[in-house]
């Protein structure tokens, strides 16, 4: 890891003043260790917002749940109001990582983390998330990799809370000195497309301040899973989000979201609509499961997340509909 | 940590990204890995964009900011009930004021990435990862290593049940270990098996002692009568 200085801040204020000249923002510092220990972030200055008190804490509010950039995920996790209205950010915070990395990693880091790559994870791969020429992927080993939107950079959407999140409806705030702006997770992300070096809308002089959350219609039921290679924890190799507003036994509104299937967290429309205005049952719940893989285009190696995703689907929305229990094979 | 090996030769073989652990249950290879890259699979790439910022130009003028190294300052650390004042950069890792700089070795370095939690502490209360938290943010917290746990020279109730159980072969995953059950003892002092199971799931060992390590935490806690 290379030499820095470290910028201790005590205000949002203070720590806005500091993010010019490629000053990379500290809160948990989980990912950010992580990049630096492997040579691929090397920045001299990190502007550590760990200590600022104004952006820890949930807080209810008319409109739905404030929640501070830095609050943990282990602090998402056991809060009782999120548990009790919000299972699918209660099940996702809680199945991500190890329980340590839990304690540590804070919601708005979680947002803000590098896609899983090991070849864009490795300083030995001059690839084109580093703003080179060349994916590594196509003709490496990629079965871990996306099975949607793949064409230009297929590594996948790390963050189990972004996944919760996208379901929700959540949007959040991001602030410099000019002013505030809150923008939907759905508009969070930018595509590789787009620009395989950029991950997030966020400016280099803006702060993840806050995440904003919608009070959920009446009836609604959520849960997330996640499916890995270990049971006790493990980055997803199909994870599936659920949130379900119920009339009785009749579905109104359906959102079914994916994370490791692309390099942005995606919504599945096809799925969804397999819900909308229909009961709940294990047959809908399966049609579902098979509408979201239409137009997956699985990678050398990943086919069997072409599988994988529809049973994390089915078993997910019969989870969240309280017809089954949490998946004894689903890591956590 | 000096028997490190190269980082392609990590990433190829024994990547720390719990994803990349099961390298032979799931076919990964050297040259599986490299394939693609051709004859230049090593160069060097360092993000673009992220400009070099000019030490001598730094000047913290907001009085919200203090600025602290790149060179080395002195740091107090509250440690075991003792406060320990070392000289440190801010790139130190807890773990290495730990070891390193306090001489308390108790506490192990294994994946250095947060992937094995061999490196576990109490941070006040709360278990984490030295290997991946900045001394500097252990400052004005109560760090507990495992050299903390023995009050009055006797054993921690848990250190004394890992022994009756032997729930150690080589041993280097049990200081972790013991700070993770710990730490779930604080808190839950009436833990059932899948709460030992939950609170060590971030813990690795691969000698494959978990069923004694969940005994030894049971009978620690008066919760199992089950004996090794």
């Amino acid at each position: 890891m290379n030499q820095f200085i470290l910028a201790d801040c005590t205000t949002e204020s203070g720590a806005l003043s500091q993010l010019h000249d490629g000053a990379v923002v500290k809160a948990g510092g989980v990912d950010l260790l992580d990049l630096m220990k492997s040579g691929i972030a090397t920045p001299t200055k990190l502007v550590n917002i760990r200590n600022i008190s104004g952006m820890r804490g949930i807080h209810e509010t008319a409109q739905g749940l404030n929640i501070g950039a830095l609050t943990t995920l282990a602090e998402i996790e056991e809060d009782p109001a999120v548990k009790a209205h919000y299972a699918i950010l209660s099940d996702a915070c809680g199945h991500a990582a190890t329980p340590q990395i839990r304690n540590m990693a804070t919601v708005g880091g979680n947002l803000l983390q590098q896609n899983r790559c090991w070849y864009f994870r490795s300083d030995d791969f001059a690839c084109l998330k580093k703003g080179k020429d060349m994916c590594f992927a196509f003709d490496g080993l990629n079965q871990y990799h996306a099975i949607f939107d793949n064409t230009t950079c297929p590594s996948v959407a790390p963050s189990s809370a972004a996944v919760a999140l996208l379901g929700l409806n959540a949007s959040v705030e991001l602030t410099s000195a000019k002013g505030k702006r809150t923008v939907a997770i759905k508009d969070f992300y930018v595509h590789p497309d787009v620009n395989p070096m950029t991950r997030t809308v966020i400016a280099p002089d803006e702060l993840l301040t806050a995440v904003v959350i919608p009070k959920p219609a009446s009836g609604t039921r959520s849960a997330y899973q996640k499916y890995g290679e270990k049971r006790s924890y493990d980055w997803a190799t199909a994870d599936a989000g659920v949130v379900l507003e119920m009339d009785g036994n009749i579905c109104r509104k359906a959102a079914i979201v994916m994370g490791a299937a692309s390099p942005v967290v995606m919504r599945s429309p096809k799925a969804e609509a397999m819900l909308a205005g229909k009961p709940i049952t294990e047959e809908t719940a399966r049609a579902a499961g098979k509408a979201a893989m239409e137009g997956a285009q699985p990678l050398s190696m990943n086919g069997y997340k072409v599988q994988l995703f529809p049973v994390a689907i089915y078993r997910t929305i019969l989870l969240a509909a309280g017809q089954m229990g949490r998946d004894p094979s689903a890591v956590g | 940590m000096s028997d490190r090996k190269s980082p392609s030769e990590d990433a190829a073989e024994q990547s720390s990204s719990p994803q990349n652990s099961n390298n032979v249950a799931t076919g990964i290879s050297r040259r599986g890995f490299l394939k693609g890259a051709g004859i230049t699979a090593a160069g060097t790439a360092l993000l673009e964009g992220v400009q070099v910022f000019s030490r001598e130009a730094v000047a913290a003028t907001h009085s919200d900011v203090k600025e602290l190294g790149p060179g080395a300052v002195p740091v107090t650390l509250l440690v075991n009930g003792k406060e320990h004042t070392i000289q440190i950069e801010p790139r130190t890792t807890l773990a290495d004021a730990l070891r390193v700089h306090m001489g308390l070795i108790g506490t192990k370095v294994i994946c250095d990435r947060g992937s094995c939690s061999g490196c576990t502490v109490l941070l006040d209360k709360t278990p984490v990862n030295s290997c991946m938290t900045l001394a500097m943010d252990a400052r004005g917290h109560h760090v507990t290593t495992i050299e903390g746990l023995p009050q009055n020279g006797e054993l921690h109730p848990l250190q004394t049940a890992f022994v009756k159980h032997d729930a150690m072969q080589c041993g280097f995953c049990t200081p972790g270990m013991v700070m993770s059950c710990a730490a779930l003892l604080e808190k839950n002092p009436k833990p059932t098996e899948d709460d030992v199971r939950h609170a060590t799931a971030g813990n690795l060992c691969r000698c494959g002692t978990y069923p004694r390590i969940f005994a030894a935490t049971l009978e620690a806690a008066g919760t199992s009568t089950r004996n090794a």
